[in-house]
């Protein structure tokens, strides 16, 4: 039966609640993985010293002077795992991502620095770190790809084209841009970023075998192979554990419930946790395997550098045709991308990167070719942002050098181009939903006084050139959106599950397989949860991600977790609400009384979605605790579980042969201002205010989302500004926290932001995914701030005082 | 028991860790952040980068913070040590821990340790010429782009303004004061 009155309503969404993760935290008490309980081996990674070659032996060297000898290690290398034990056929030693090109352990050939080829295992931390030092791998060079902007066309291992009308034609296309008013060229550079949460990468595995396969002082050596069924079980920093548990299942060749993937609280992810953790998890697994002991692997920093994934360098060749009054007409791309040694998860960056590629602009012919190249550096992969940030800085950079061109105010030179609804973006995907990204552009402008600021900085500089002071102050602006969720037909393939449950003590519990990685997914998913279910928050809970107790829920990427994840935690508590009233826990007598004020706080009528009534409220709390309580005790999952499965929104598709359609659901769209203050001496730049304004469909809680933004504005403003990826014949050279420079509270500024909301129809409450979206905008934002202070038309990052100087030589020379 | 175990000398190691003597013996230059997480399991104190950067592994030494990864054992000979496990007395928060919890000052929360022993320190000793964001600049944090940090600290400033004598009493006996 269903209530006669039904009453939506949200006391929690929309106010910023306090994360229950917190108080641990700040008591230093919340356990991370190098702070669980831990009695086992600790293990070390054997490394490729070169970029690539071959492996033709390992020399273990004296360890006399560390008390220790050979005998008391095990050692794990490739030869450990049989070759074709996998059922698919496939080699297990091959990690199961996308394409299955990259080994847990160099067999032979190693194609970048840093790879593992062997792991080893001691009692003691110490003296095992010691150890792994004292191995030699012995190599075989061969010749090692590093330029990925130089490669040949043979290093190319993916290929994305766009076309839009005339730009399905490379003559028309030239015709077209041939026809147009004004022609803008440019070559746009990024460089490689460190996610650099500040937990390195960590993980701790543990096997459940037969006595029968356990040495025994009779047997004291057994195969690493257990001759009986086995189970597998890891515990760590990760985002993502159905990736892990995917990775292990083919690895250890085990049945699904062989394998079990737990997430410890992690101490950031940033995209950093979510492939890597696979290999750290086989490694440590292969290492208890070998034991029949748990086994530890802890890296520390420099390690963590040196051999887990980076942002993408790309470099992006523009070509725009715009009509006298610029409006664009032509747009053409090439971008290149360098996905470093191993396929990974690099086609769906090139892919993000493609599609955000033009921005919000209405462009009717539309020509971008987007390369991911294979060169002999660690694999680069997911950061915050996933492609984005890349294409989005070369566009909104470019967009300037077009105003500059035209003599346009660079805000006017994007309103004549902002999408409009029903207009279509670059990738043929017609926006139904309603935006007004004129007004939302403004809105920005008016709250960073754009017009009195340029002016103010330009009035500025004429004061300093006069004085010569070498101090110049300039105002820069970049427009984007950020798609939320996996693009395209991703979520469709996910099939992403929730399950929410009735306890005994008659709360709610939230199951699902994301992971707490900052981002504030327990507050979030507690208090959509709540609010579906017309709780208070203190009776809801969040179960642990662990594989054993989880549905899989898809992985903690993509800003998918509140949005897609949160939307299923809505729709599982209302099944779970159906339930409770077809079982006859609730009816007509536990509804609220009519007219009965709800509290201050409390909005009434809001559905969480087109999908979800929330009528939770229709019910007395209490009642709902009674009948939670009463559904737990059944015994029965029919009425004690409720669960949901991921249906796509209606509207159009996505045609992955052509990139065209509905690439993402829904986007956020976001303007971001920066004023700097450059030093003509020195080159230093100084970030002297900062606006984030971005619409976000429903700000679930303020606190949050502000933490989200600045964070990832912060952190953008890093890789603008400071932060650099050192190569040396395919070698880090500033793996350290010393060398390699991320923001400290003194570089910044505060952060101003500011929402505005648009809900979106199939999210909680209209809420779109935020992750992601300050690390796209902020690169470009700056950068055009210095060139308005300087003249400086820099379109590489980072924005180093060596660049700004060397630029600076370079165009008096010029003079 | 020190849970080092490369060969080599060992030296014995007095200290007030948070008002509780604690003796250890241990190799002279084991790191004071792995007598404390390995030695006194205090694991609240993290490991971040292991060369005095990051600021994760922040512990007040005599009253002055200091990164936990580069002071060796046996400079702690006599001395007070106070970890972040230390700045709450009885269960009660220092009015910092408080301010975080209410502004948002912890994310992923891996900094938070060393941020809040650093941000007690500003609380007790007063801020440096540049202020909260020169006051934590030794601490990195990589989650919240320090908004919500710095209005931690002047939230925790105004709180401990508020008290009597200051929060320098705060927390154990072996505090900064």
């Amino acid at each position: 039966m269903n209530i006669a009155r039904p009453v939506a309503a949200r006391a929690h969404v929309g106010h910023s609640r306090p994360r229950p993760d917190a108080d641990a935290k700040v008591r230093g008490t919340a356990p991370y993985v190098d702070d669980l309980p831990f009695e086992g081996l600790h293990g070390a990674t054997i490394r490729t010293p070169i970029a690539r070659g071959r492996v033709t032996g390992l020399r273990f060297g004296d360890l006399s002077d560390l008390g220790a000898d050979w005998s008391e290690f095990a050692v794990v290398t490739a030869q450990d795992i049989p070759r074709r034990s996998a059922k698919d056929g496939v080699d297990p030693n091959l990690v199961a991502l996308i394409e299955r090109d990259q080994p847990f352990l160099v067999r032979d050939a190693f194609e970048h620095m840093h790879e593992p080829v062997a792991l080893i295992a001691h009692p003691s931390l110490e003296v095992v770190r010691a150890a792994a030092e004292r191995v030699e791998v012995v190599v075989e060079a061969l010749p090692a790809r590093l330029d990925f902007r130089t490669a040949g066309e043979d290093a190319v291992f993916k290929t994305i084209t766009v076309r839009r009308d005339a730009g399905e034609d490379a003559d028309a296309f030239a015709a077209e841009l041939a026809a147009c008013a004004v022609r803008v060229e440019g070559v746009y550079e990024t460089q490689a970023q460190e996610q650099c949460y500040i937990e390195p990468n960590g993980m701790i595995a543990r096997v459940v075998c037969d006595p029968d396969d356990l040495p025994s002082p009779e047997r004291p050596s057994v195969p690493t192979w257990p001759s009986k069924p086995f189970r597998v079980e890891v515990e760590g920093s990760l985002q993502c554990p159905y990736y892990v548990h995917k990775a292990l299942c083919s690895l250890f060749a085990l049945p699904e419930d062989g394998v079990r993937v737990a997430a410890t609280l992690a101490g950031g992810g940033f995209g950093g946790k979510e492939d890597y953790p696979s290999i750290l998890a086989g490694h440590a697994g292969l290492l208890a395997l070998k034991t029949r002991r748990p086994v530890k692997m802890i890296y520390d920093r420099a390690e963590d550098m040196v051999a887990t994934t980076k942002r993408h360098p790309s470099q992006s060749r523009i070509v725009t045709g715009h009509d006298a009054d610029g409006r664009l007409r032509c747009v053409q791309i090439d971008c290149r991308m360098d996905g470093g040694a191993y396929v990974t998860l690099t086609p769906v960056v090139l892919s993000r990167g493609v599609i955000h590629a033009v921005g919000p602009y209405e462009v009717p012919h539309v020509r971008i070719t987007a390369q991911a190249v294979h060169t002999n550096t660690p694999p680069h992969g997911a950061f915050r942002g996933f492609g984005a940030p890349q294409t989005v800085f070369a566009f909104e950079r470019h967009m300037d050098r077009v105003a500059t061109e035209l003599g346009l105010d660079p805000a006017e030179l994007r309103r004549r181009n902002l999408v409009v609804r029903g207009g279509t973006l670059a990738v043929s995907q017609t926006i139904e939903e309603p935006i007004a990204l004129e007004a939302w552009l403004d809105e920005a402008l008016d709250a960073f006084d754009w017009r009195g600021r340029r002016a103010r900085a330009e009035a500025f500089n004429h004061e300093a050139q006069v004085s010569g002071v070498a101090r110049r102050r300039g105002v820069g602006l970049a427009t984007f959106m950020h798609g939320a969720g996996f693009t395209g037909s991703g979520e469709d393939y996910l099939a992403s599950k929730v399950k929410v449950r009735a306890t005994a003590e008659g709360q709610l519990e939230i199951c699902t397989a994301q992971t707490e990685i900052g981002q504030g997914s327990i507050a979030v998913f507690s208090q959509i949860a709540a609010d579906t279910m017309g709780l208070q928050l203190a009776d809801v809970a969040v179960a642990r991600p662990d594989t054993d107790q989880v549905p899989n829920s898809g992985p903690t990427v993509a800003s998918r977790t509140s949005m897609v994840v949160g939307h299923l935690v809505a729709r599982a508590s209302e099944d779970l609400l159906g339930r409770l009233e077809r079982a006859g826990l609730l009816g007509e007598a536990d509804a609220r009384p009519e007219g009965e004020a709800l509290g201050e706080d409390v909005v009434v009528g809001e559905r969480p979605s087109a999908m979800v009534q929330g009528r939770g409220w229709s019910y007395r709390p209490e009642a709902l605790r009674r009948a939670l309580a009463a559904a737990a005790a059944s015994g029965d999952a029919e009425i004690a579980e409720g669960w949901a499965q991921y249906e796509r929104p209606p509207g159009g598709a996505w045609d992955d042969t052509v990139y065209k359609g509905v690439a993402y659901g829904t986007y956020a769209w976001a303007n971001y201002l920066a004023e700097v203050e450059v030093d003509g001496l020195t080159g230093e730049v100084k970030v002297l205010d900062f606006l984030a304004s971005q619409e976000i469909g429903r700000v679930l809680n303020p606190l949050l989302a502000h933490g989200q933004i600045e964070g990832g504005v912060v952190q953008a403003i890093g890789w603008a500004l400071l932060e650099d990826c050192v190569w040396k014949d395919g070698h880090l050279t500033n793996g350290n926290m010393t060398n390699y420079v991320v923001p400290t509270a003194a570089d910044v500024p505060p952060i101003q932001v500011r929402f505005q909301e648009s809900p979106y129809a199939y999210g909680p409450w209209g809420a779109k995914g935020i992750g992601e979206l300050p690390m796209d905008g902020p690169a470009p934002a700056l950068l055009n701030a210095i060139a308005h202070a300087t003249g400086i038309d820099l379109c590489a990052l980072p924005a180093s005082p060596e660049r700004i100087v060397a630029a600076q030589l370079a165009a008096e020379e010029a003079r | 028991m020190a849970h080092d175990h490369l060969p080599g000398p060992r030296t014995t190691v007095r200290m007030r860790i948070n008002g509780e003597e604690k003796t250890v013996r241990v190799a002279p230059m084991r790191r004071l952040l792995d007598v404390l997480r390995e030695d006194v399991g205090l694991k609240g104190t993290k490991e971040g980068c292991g060369e005095g950067e990051c600021g994760a592994c922040t512990v007040l030494l005599d009253g002055e913070p200091v990164c936990s990864c580069l002071v060796a054992a046996l400079q702690c000979e006599g001395r007070e040590v106070r970890t972040v496990e230390g700045l709450e007395s009885h269960g009660v928060l220092h009015p910092v821990q408080e301010a975080f919890l209410q502004h948002g000052g912890a994310q992923c929360g891996i900094c938070t340790p060393g941020m809040v022993v650093t941000a007690a320190w500003l609380v007790d000793k007063g801020l440096p010429p540049g202020g909260i964001r020169e006051g934590i600049a030794g601490n990195i944090c990589r989650c919240t782009g320090y908004g919500a940090i710095v209005d931690s600290v002047e939230d925790a400033i105004v709180r401990c303004q508020r008290k009597a004598g200051g929060c320098a009493q705060e927390g154990s006996e072996g505090g900064a004061a």
